[in-house]
């Protein structure tokens, strides 16, 4: 590949960051020193192209390092991994979280979606638009951010050589005018901690302390093992050129400041709340899928082990991949990200396909507005996470596995990093685990704020460093999927699942919930309700039984947005629909990710659903005309609809909503009609345009 | 010299609008349409392009299928019942043509009127204030032009600078949704690019938002028409690959150069010689183009009968490329055109 540079030099700390995840440059082919060496041979082929996927890592380094990505970064990432740079152009300005501008080291990104606009979002938004003047370089509003159970919610990105998440939530705005540290200014100079003013103090990220009994605090021994551990797993490639895992620095607790060390600017800094404030019904016995969550120490080994971890793999190893996927296939299990796709069918049909090799993705982008179940669980019980790809991994044949994680879980991915790190070092991820001979390994890939990216098939692209749009079905992945081999691709909660169901059976397994829907689901309830979190119970409970074990809403109900975005609203007078999949699908609405969003009569319907419309516009990836133009067409009708209600724009609505469902590519343009139309049809949010006669173009 | 004849392929039997089609094996559901006489709008679609299926406009309808299907790109099956004209399919036709010729400028879209008009649709609906894809035009060299506000973003300019032809990756589809555009590197001109002026983009462009620097300047100064004008396929003289251009003429003057799509060794592709360096062949002091008539009936003027040399005419067109061998201005003099251009004389015949 020739490819041509407008020689413009990298900073030296840009050049710092990446070489600190690729390694020192090889030759000058490569963006290195020139030497007459490198006028002996040419550095191109297969060889050269093949790290293609390592653009994603790259752009992530030097965001971090420095906070934007300029054209001299851009230019040696280029080099050194042989990509056009209009290519790499293309796929760093894909992501909402990479800039190609200058910008503060410190970004605030506040969370305006659903879940927080019902918690006062737009207060928030107003008083960090008059500190910080209009949205711009230094703060934005976000879309959800997963931290739907503590709303309003916001997150501060800061760069640096070591990078920081600070997570504010939920967001105390009413403090923030208090505070007399606050910075006034409305622009203020790049490297200060420009948003921390109207926040709530919020400490440092991560590794948190843990719920456990054995805190270590902040700088404790404990994290600074896990620090020298995450070294290493960030590192470099090792000498024989295999791949270690190189996920972000972000979780390295110890080079980020101590407590107080941030204090020059008057913020006293609190820990985050532990996993465990997220789950209502932690240490309840019945509990399936969190049953460690909040009562282990997210960062042990031992604690995992001696609550029962590793027992499903030691099974899995007796039952042979054939008996794993017999288990899970007699469990009844089906996906839990939105499709329900019976899983034993994708394991099986991965296993079997005679090339390789295999893969594994773990869809961790969890990014449907008001969903967090995933970031609870990696949270609370990462081992499980990486118990149950390894188990995923013996029974299709995969040898390498990459755990997708959205770039705005810090505490996850950091916890994340260190069950790897740790599993590693132990034997349980490797070239022999548990002696069984199986060879299998974790690479984290942080996502870097897209929706579409959580699609089964544009997670591939993203992986695969091109920019994050879905690819057309068929094929599938359980054919050609990552980098065009088999992949198995599931969710986090689907993986979760496995290690129960060989520990007790599937046919155990499927006891539990409904003939179709079985085991137990978890739902994330938040908005108008007294207890906000993530919820566990069987298939077949009514939404009224949930959210009565959510304490019940203290206001006037107005409706339930179930299946998030994506999924459709139902009224209070239907709140005995019984949550399956089957159940929902007869009632006309979807369980989805397991979004139960509950708004009550103080939360202005349109502009809920204005807001669902700008999610998807800013969402859609701009590959096919009915996503791309029709999503913004849809806003702008809900824009005409909530001033002045006219009978012409509901019909526009439903005939752009009818064509995006039928003739987009992927299920974002398919659903992105669905909660806005079930708003219509069922909550008549639109009554006076309803009745309004149709005006003759 | 033995031809290579591709194996034999099974047939399989698909029912299209109720009439059944055999097709090969591995041939699409538009191919098989093709085979029944349905006309079916593409757009994104392009015959030397692997399809993107991005725009949408020729989706039908499988029995059994949750969604409409892109016929470009869904390999035909055998037992697959097909409708083509469905209200589903027609719905879905008539919206993606309204939300497109609501966004960008489809006035130099070949078929486009006509399919607005057979689906009916109005594109007008959506309001005043329905935002646009508003580019401004981008001219940045003398070949050829990028007027975004005419692009829908099919992939194909991208597809065809990239790995599917040129392998130059001059361009790459930047943004993301409705504010995505097709960019170089920072939105760099291209002579500042990895573009080596080949104009393939510009051949499979199905929209006109790439063009000919010659047709952006005559459609500006309303001389542009292509009743007037002919074309002549022939073959490039520049060197021994024997590429086939096709000249499209308009007052005796060459005004664009495309090459046959079907051709079994270009596939419709050319170097910027073949496409751009043609200056040559009518460098002569020739009346205004405008002045229709003195074309009309005369025989042809032999544009480049003499006086054509090798130092004279090419340069003028072909933009500085600072270091790009072998396209630069130098290779393409060295070349130079041959006494016996076939290019010369008779375009009107």
């Amino acid at each position: 590949m020739d490819l041509r540079f407008r020689d413009a030099e990298p900073l030296a700390e840009e050049r710092a960051a990446v070489d600190a995840l690729l390694g020192p440059p090889p030759s000058s082919w490569a963006g290195g020193q020139r030497t007459d060496e490198d006028l002996r041979f040419a550095a191109g082929g297969h060889q050269a192209r093949e790290q293609r996927d390592l653009l994603l890592p790259a752009l992530h380094a030097v965001n971090d390092r420095v906070g934007w990505i300029s054209e001299g970064a851009l230019d040696y990432i280029c080099r050194r991994l042989t990509i056009p740079p209009a290519e790499a152009y293309g796929v760093a300005g894909f992501y909402a979280l990479f800039s190609l501008k200058p910008r503060p080291t410190r970004v605030l990104h506040v969370c305006t979606d659903l879940a927080c606009h019902a918690n006062g979002a737009e207060d928030v938004r107003r008083r960090v638009q008059e500190r910080l003047g209009p949205p711009g370089a230094s703060w934005s509003p976000s879309p959800c951010l997963g931290l739907c159970e503590r709303a309003p919610a916001a997150v501060a990105l800061e760069a640096g050589e070591h990078p920081r998440a600070v997570v504010y939530a939920p967001v105390r705005a009413d403090e923030a005018e208090l505070d007399p540290a606050s910075p006034v200014s409305p622009a203020p100079p790049p490297a200060s901690p420009a948003a921390g003013g109207p926040l709530a103090p919020a400490p440092p990220l991560p590794p948190m302390p843990s719920a456990s009994t054995r805190d270590a605090g902040p700088g404790g021994t404990l994290q600074a093992d896990t620090t020298s551990e995450l070294r290493t797993a960030n590192g470099v490639r090792t000498p024989d050129g295999v791949r270690e895992a190189h996920g972000p620095v972000f979780g390295a607790g110890a080079h980020g400041p101590a407590l107080g060390e941030r204090g020059n600017d008057g913020l006293a800094e609190l820990p985050e709340p532990p996993v465990r404030a997220a789950v209502p019904q932690a240490g309840d016995p019945s509990l399936v899928l969190l049953r460690r969550v909040g009562a282990v120490d997210p960062e042990s080994l031992d604690d995992y082990r001696a609550t029962g971890g590793y027992s499903a793999l030691r099974r899995a190893f007796q039952l042979g991949p054939l008996g794993v996927i017999q288990e899970v296939t007699e469990a009844g299990l089906v996906g839990r990200g939105g499709a329900a796709f019976p899983a034993g069918r994708k394991w099986a049909a991965v296993a079997g396909q005679p090339d390789r090799p295999h893969y594994l993705v773990c869809n961790a982008d969890e990014s449907e507005p008001g969903t967090f179940k995933d970031r609870v669980l990696m949270e609370g019980d990462p081992y499980a996470v990486i118990e149950a790809m390894t188990i995923a991994a013996y029974a299709t044949g995969c040898t390498h596995g990459y755990l997708y994680i959205r770039g705005e879980y810090p505490r996850a991915i950091g916890l994340l990093e260190n069950a790897i790190a740790t599993a590693r070092a132990r034997g349980l991820l490797g070239e022999d685990i548990l002696g069984q001979g199986l060879a299998f390994d974790i690479e984290i890939r942080r996502g870097a704020g897209a929706y579409i990216c959580g699609e089964e098939t544009a997670i591939f692209n993203s992986i695969e460093g091109y920019r994050g749009e879905p690819r057309s079905k068929p094929p599938y992945p359980v054919e050609k999927g990552l980098f065009g081999k088999p992949t198995l691709v599931n969710n986090v909660e689907t993986l979760v699942n496995v290690p129960p169901i060989l520990l007790h059976g599937g046919a155990a397994y499927a006891q539990v919930g409904t003939e179709v829907s079985t085991g137990t689901k978890l739902f994330c309830v938040s908005g108008n309700v007294a207890a906000p979190g993530v919820y566990e119970v069987p298939f077949g409970a009514t939404l009224r039984e949930l959210l009565t074990l959510a304490g019940g809403v203290p206001g006037n109900l107005r409706a339930v947005l179930l299946g998030g975005a994506a999924g459709a609203f139902v009224r209070p007078d239907e709140l005995d629909v019984p949550l399956t999949f089957e159940g929902t699908r007869a009632a006309g609405t979807t369980l989805g990710s397991g979004v139960v969003l509950v708004l009550d009569d103080g939360v202005d319907m349109a502009r809920i659903l204005l807001r669902i419309a700008e999610f998807f516009r800013d969402e859609s990836c701009g590959q096919c005309v009915p996503c791309r133009v029709g999503t913004v067409r849809q806003e702008e009708a809900l824009h005409r609809l909530s001033t002045r209600p006219r009978a012409d724009d509901l019909v526009l609505l439903r005939e752009v909503g009818q064509a995006m469902r039928d003739a987009s590519i992927c299920g974002l343009g398919q659903t992105a009609w669905n909660a806005v139309e079930s708003a219509i049809d069922r909550l008549s949010v639109f009554p006076a345009a309803g009745t309004l006669t149709q005006e003759t173009p | 010299m033995t031809v290579p004849l591709s194996p034999p392929r099974r047939l399989i039997e698909l029912t299209v609008d109720g009439e059944p089609v055999r097709v090969p094996e591995g041939a699409t559901i538009l191919d098989a349409c093709g085979g029944a006489g349905q006309d079916i709008p593409t757009l994104c679609y392009g015959d030397t392009l692997t399809p993107k299926n991005a725009c949408r406009v020729c989706v039908v309808e499988v029995e059994g299928s949750r969604t409409l299907v892109p016929a470009c790109s869904r390999k035909a099956e055998a037992g697959m019942v097909v409708g083509t004209a469905t209200e589903r399919a027609r719905h879905s036709r008539k919206v993606v043509l309204e939300l497109l010729a609501s966004s960008v400028d489809l006035s130099t879209t070949p078929g486009a009127a006509a399919w607005l008009e057979e689906y009916d649709a109005r594109p007008g609906r959506f309001g005043e204030d329905a935002a646009r894809v508003d580019q401004p035009v981008k001219v940045d060299n003398d070949l050829y032009v990028r007027d975004y506000d005419k692009c829908i973003l099919c992939y194909k300019c991208v597809d065809a600078c990239g790995e599917q032809w040129q392998n130059s990756f001059a361009i790459a589809v930047a943004g993301r949704g409705f504010d995505s555009v097709i960019s170089t590197e920072f939105d760099a001109p291209l002579t500042d690019s990895a573009c080596v002026y080949c104009g393939n983009c510009v051949e499979v462009c199905p929209t006109g938002a790439l063009s000919f620097k010659t047709e952006y300047d005559m459609r500006a100064a309303g001389s542009w028409d292509e009743l007037r004008q002919t074309q002549t396929t022939t073959i490039c003289s520049y060197c021994g690959v024997g590429c086939n251009l096709t000249l499209h003429v308009q007052d005796n003057r060459i005004v664009k150069v495309g090459s046959p799509h079907d051709n079994p060794v270009t596939h419709g592709n050319l170097c910027i010689k073949g496409r751009f360096g043609y200056q040559h062949v009518q460098n002569v002091a020739l009346p205004e183009p405008a002045g229709a008539g003195s074309a009309a009936g005369s025989p042809s003027v032999p544009a480049a009968s003499s006086g054509s040399g090798p130092s004279s005419g090419v340069t003028a067109t072909i933009p500085a490329a600072p270091g790009r061998a072998p396209s630069g201005p130098g290779t393409a003099r060295d070349t130079g055109p041959p006494p016996g251009d076939p290019a010369r004389g008779e375009p009107g015949t």
